[in-house]
């Protein structure tokens, strides 16, 4: 692959040739990204929808099995003293890589969980007839449908901030959208769709002068950007690990201490109590008290190795990186003719959504799979926003990069594009 | 709505199968299946309502049943889709399913004739396309009329 990128046609520019250099430095960490797919080297590019993980990882959750396996939080014996350290080590190593304190973080299976969890934990008791709950057109149907459910029950409303041309998002219309009777808004961080990162502060600002609350959906931005919610200034925040080298089914959410204390526990169970009785319960403190069950020790604890993984390369430096590479693959899909790429909102991340004339996202995704190409076709999860949009199809084709992607791949991709469009075009 | 003319395509089942033999790589074979796409003709816009609509994900198929009166009864299929290979795919189908009987329908070796395609991933629950949900429809359709 390094002989492969000195021969590569075009001259990249630094910071290009820096991002391929970083990539190449971590590629190795990742055995998947050996895999042939249909004969053809894979290209990952669905980095959206789920992350590779690399060898430490993958040790660490053998270690995990190997060395420590028992239950936590309820066990005198070795075993069980040494994972429930373990795991509110991870819990200590997750909350500092955001920020925040450790008992304001509570170990999730995903960010929907998370989304989920406030939506009724804390919407239930908060919300309201006519009350009203503040989303935008861009959200991930995570970010909608929770809302919605609440607002169901409760008869509260709720509002949408629109988008720009550019797929940024209107804050012109702040002034409009965030009044006295709005309870919440509920926005991303960043879209999986637009790569748009949206304006955090300036609407957390907006909402706590209006008596609202903010969650921001950090899905997509925590893997790729150093965050700090305490700088943010919002009152939840909710990650999901396999987004960021992690494995499935566990994720973070943050919570202000104040507000999870008077919250009511999502779900009843072992753990989550301080006491019950047959005429009744007390709940057990926070983060427990939303923790009900045997929680998914193995993959919380690795969650810190996760962390640790991502901070020894420097997130900040995945950042700068993946922005060069974003640049160079939007400057690449937009030399083919036809081809729309959506959002161009200044510092947008490696989100990268694009239609090409007519062909259906679905072909297009299928003929680079036949070639080693892993990108997503659909709507992504955000039907509102392909509305919106107005996408052909309600679909986009999606490629989405991490820091273990290159410029060769991106280049290997564009080839794929024009061999795809003179298959449907002959 | 005007009623459909039921169309048969020219092509066999078989000549497919015989002419994918020849084909040995990929492209070659998408490209038979885009052509037999083209060929399926276009079902009216009146059909694409959602009381034909296969669910899927990402593309949509359409998929319009007409069962004849005859003993045992014989069921033709129209059917579309908004994608090209997924067309070509639908138009294989018919070619397998479409002017036969229940029972016919219900003994077709689909996973079979798709493995000598080599299309079989096709058929895979991750190719969320409706493709798939196509053939459980085309079954149940079948599986109804054998019990009526």
């Amino acid at each position: 692959m390094e002989e492969t990128l000195v021969e590569s046609p075009r001259k990249l520019d630094d910071a290009v040739r820096l991002s391929d250099e970083h990539a190449l430095r971590y590629r190795g960490d990742f055995p998947i990204l050996d895999r042939k797919v249909h004969g053809k080297p894979l290209v990952y590019l669905d980095n959206s929808a789920t992350s590779q993980k690399p060898r430490a990882v993958l040790d660490a959750l053998e270690d995990y099995y190997t060395r420590l396996n028992a239950n936590v939080h309820r066990g005198l014996h070795t075993l069980s003293e040494e994972a429930t350290n373990a795991y509110e080590a991870a819990r200590e190593r997750v909350a500092r890589f955001i920020n925040a304190p450790a008992r304001s973080l509570v170990f999730v299976r995903n960010t929907t969980e998370g989304i989920n969890l406030v939506a009724s934990a804390w919407g239930r008791k908060n919300v309201g007839a006519g009350d009203e709950i503040l989303l935008s057109v861009m959200e991930h149907h995570s970010n909608i449908v929770p809302w919605q459910m609440l607002a169901r029950e409760t008869g509260a409303v709720l509002r949408y901030f629109d988008i720009r041309e550019d797929g940024s998002l209107d804050m012109d219309q702040a002034d409009d959208l965030i009044t006295e009777r709005t309870r919440i808004v509920s926005i991303a961080h960043m879209s999986n769709v637009l790569g748009t990162v949206n304006p955090v502060e300036a609407i957390v600002e907006r909402a706590h002068d209006a008596g609202a609350l903010v969650f921001v959906d950090a899905a997509q931005s925590v893997p790729h950007m150093a965050v700090d919610v305490a700088r943010l200034g919002c009152d939840f925040f909710a990650f999901s690990g396999h987004k960021m080298c992690g494995p499935t089914g566990i994720g973070g959410l943050y919570g202000r201490p104040d507000l999870l204390e008077t919250m009511d526990p999502y779900m009843g169970g072992g753990s989550m109590i301080d006491e019950v009785r047959l005429d009744g319960f007390t709940c057990a403190d926070i983060p427990e008290k939303f923790e009900a069950g045997t929680p998914n020790i193995a993959h919380a604890i690795v969650f810190g190795d996760v962390v640790d993984y991502l901070s020894a390369i420097g997130v900040e430096h995945i950042h700068t990186h993946e922005r060069a590479l974003t640049d160079y693959t939007i400057e690449r899909l937009s030399e083919i003719d036809g081809l729309t790429v959506y959002g161009h909102a200044p510092g947008r991340g490696g989100a990268i959504s694009f239609n090409l004339d007519d062909m259906h996202p679905s072909d297009l995704s299928t003929v680079l799979d036949r070639q080693g190409i892993a990108i997503r076709a659909g709507h992504h999860c955000a039907q509102p926003l392909m509305r919106r949009l107005g996408t052909p199809y309600g679909a986009t084709a999606r490629a989405s990069l991490y820091f273990y992607n290159t410029s060769e791949e991106i280049d290997t991709m564009i080839a794929a594009i024009h061999r795809a469009r003179n298959l449907f075009s002959a | 709505m005007e009623d459909l003319t039921i169309v048969t395509m020219d092509t066999t089942i078989e000549e497919v199968l015989e002419d994918f033999e020849y084909l040995d790589d990929w492209e070659e074979r998408y490209q038979e299946i885009i052509d037999l796409g083209k060929k399926l003709p276009p079902l009216d816009d009146a059909y694409k309502t959602d009381a034909y609509k296969v669910k899927g994900c990402v593309s949509q198929v359409w998929l319009v049943p007409h069962v004849a009166g005859t003993l045992p009864p014989t069921i033709t299929f129209d059917a579309d889709s908004d994608a090209h290979i997924v067309r070509g795919l639908v138009a294989i189908l018919l070619m397998v399913y479409s002017g036969k009987t229940p029972r016919q329908i219900l003994d077709a070796d689909i996973e079979g004739i798709f493995d000598r395609l080599d299309l079989a991933s096709h058929l895979s629950p991750s190719r969320s396309n409706g493709f798939r949900s196509m053939v459980k429809k085309i079954r149940s359709i079948a599986g109804g009329a054998l019990a009526n």
